[in-house]
């Protein structure tokens, strides 16, 4: 498939945002109940500002995919069947409740619910943390579902896709919310990089997994089933088009065989190991400069891993267009 | 229930590509938007259409054939690309089986077109809206044509009659008979979608002869032995014959 910027950016940037939040909050959790040592509001606030931000930058990224943006709001019509229609339900959603959560910290408005035993207080920001917390992961299946429910692109229908979305995007937003909080100077950062060590780990772990899958896929369609035509050799002499087509433009990435492997490599070398070194050695040496330096080569990474995703999915339908 | 389609004879299909100038020519004026051209006349001219013709080289040298393959949207019955349409606007319609594209809800989102085995969708370079083949939606109900120009202009063009056009549900069509009778296939059928166009393949008329229906290997009574010429001093035919 021919690699969309909008929707690389789209799914790496709302996949920092989510994990991003999922680390506020979990933070916020331990330290409900005496795990971890308390933040004052604002650093909720910043937090689910920077989320916020990482959000709406990838919802906009989103429109430039759409060759009629002002009717996007159409899309969330068909939620019954389409997991797209889906996501554009819940990604809003989310973002609503994730403004509802740093809004709540930063008005002060977060009466006590609950009270167990005689210290741990469930307020109203944890309520509506756990909403969000839902939403995101309803979001990271929806977001993996759009490419997984595709059964004709054999690289991408398998639930190591939805899996990969989400350990992927949590390793950024941990990642993320370590350098936030060695920002802040809070006393979560030790949580956070702990957990940015084993999402990278997890993910590296998925990731290879559908690397070694797709690498041995036993393709369903062949060029004899696609005509109709038993015979061993068969050899395309026209295209039905002399300059090209939406099918020759939309289905191929176009690289180089070289290009295709080095971005394939680069990746795995962005994504999983560097980071991993980065943050050690930042979180050892309390550097912000190597936990920054650990989110942005990972994104960057990123980056590659969605080209490459898109770039390894081979559409039957090439069958038709053997000598692009 | 009514389903309209194609059956496609490769049969006799010659690659000539009356099929696709003349969609574009009577679908370029349809209600879902002309089909944008891009440099047409320049080097590298692409654009938008509803059916293309390929062609294919089966075989080796010297025993090779040449297939003339027509493909356009096979209004699958179970189509893979409406169900994930975000807006609604692929849909199949209920009374006749045809896929269509809503051109006032589409988004453009290509996702449609992901979702399709066989790349019978295009997003047209300008409007930036899926394109796909009608079935003529436009024309085969059309009451102000004589009903034998009630059929899709692909079908209309063709000179060697290698489309046909009917209800493939309907056992008693001429589609159904052809494709029953002339072993009429699917394209993918892997997938499931269960297209409702057919294609019919190559036919060669053949029959098996053995060598020794040709040559009579064992013949005792040398039946078909040429005779002696008779003797001149044997009576003639008119009278006896010698044998």
């Amino acid at each position: 498939m021919h690699p969309a910027f909008s929707i690389i950016f789209l799914t790496t940037l709302i996949g920092a945002g989510q994990g991003l939040f999922l680390a506020l909050y979990s933070g916020q959790l331990y330290s409900v109940f005496k795990l971890l040592p308390g933040e004052n509001p604002n650093f909720y606030v910043a937090g689910s500002l920077l989320a916020l931000l990482l959000l709406v930058a990838g919802l906009v990224s989103s429109f430039f995919h759409l060759g009629r943006p002002e009717r996007a709001w159409r899309t969330a019509s068909r939620w019954r069947t389409s997991w797209m229609s889906r996501e554009v339900i819940v990604l809003p959603a989310f973002m609503g409740s994730v403004a509802a959560w740093g809004l709540i910290h930063y008005l002060g408005w977060n009466p006590v619910v609950v009270t167990f035993s005689e210290n741990i207080a469930i307020d109203m920001s944890l309520l509506l943390g756990a909403v969000a917390t839902l939403l995101c992961f309803t979001l990271f299946l929806c977001t993996g579902m759009i490419y997984a429910c595709i059964r004709m692109l054999q690289e991408w229908a398998t639930p190591l896709t939805v899996i990969n979305y989400t350990l992927l995007g949590g390793s950024s937003g941990f990642i993320l919310a370590t350098v936030f909080a060695a920002w802040q100077g809070s006393g979560m950062i030790w949580f956070f990089g702990g957990w940015s060590v084993i999402l990278t780990a997890l993910a590296f772990i998925t990731r290879a997994a559908s690397l070694f899958r797709n690498a041995r896929l036993k393709r369903k369609s062949t060029l004899q089933t696609a005509i109709g035509i038993r015979h061993a050799h068969i050899e395309q002499k026209a295209q039905g088009s002399m300059g090209g087509s939406f099918n020759t433009r939309e289905y191929f990435h176009g690289a180089s065989q070289g290009k295709y492997k080095s971005v394939k490599w680069a990746f795995l070398l962005l994504v999983f190991p560097l980071p991993l070194i980065l943050v050690s050695v930042g979180l050892g040496s309390h550097t912000f400069g190597l936990l920054l330096a650990a989110f942005l080569v990972q994104y960057i990474g990123l980056l590659m891993e969605r080209w490459f995703f898109f770039a390894q999915a081979n559409h039957p339908q090439n069958l038709y267009y053997q000598t692009v | 229930m009514k389903q309209l389609a194609l059956v496609i004879d490769l049969n006799v299909c010659v690659g000539c590509h009356a099929c696709v100038t003349s969609c574009k020519e009577w679908n370029t004026s349809g209600t879902a938007g002309y089909m944008s051209d891009m440099n047409p006349y320049g080097k590298d001219p692409t654009g938008t259409f509803f059916n293309r013709v390929q062609t294919f080289e089966v075989g080796q040298f010297p025993n090779t054939e040449t297939v003339h393959f027509p493909k356009s949207c096979l209004h699958c019955e179970d189509p893979p690309c409406v169900p994930v349409c975000p807006t609604g606007a692929s849909y199949k319609r209920e009374s006749d089986g045809i896929v269509l594209v809503d051109s006032e809800k589409c988004i453009g989102c290509n996702y449609c077109s992901w979702a399709c085995p066989y790349g019978a969708r295009e997003l047209d370079a300008e409007q930036k809206i899926m394109k796909k083949c009608t079935l003529c939606v436009d024309r085969i109900y059309d009451e102000s044509l004589p009903e034998s120009e009630r059929k899709p202009s692909c079908v209309m063009a063709c000179p060697t009659s290698a489309r046909l056009f009917g209800d493939v549900n309907d056992p008693d069509s001429e589609v159904s008979i052809s494709i029953r009778e002339n072993a009429g296939y699917q394209l993918m059928p892997e997938w499931g979608t269960k297209p409702a166009n057919h294609y019919l393949p190559r036919r060669k008329a053949s029959i098996s002869i053995h060598k020794d229906e040709l040559i009579r290997a064992d013949n005792p009574l040398k039946k078909e032995r040429q005779l002696p010429m008779p003797d001149d001093s044997d009576p003639t035919l008119d009278e006896t014959t010698s044998w």
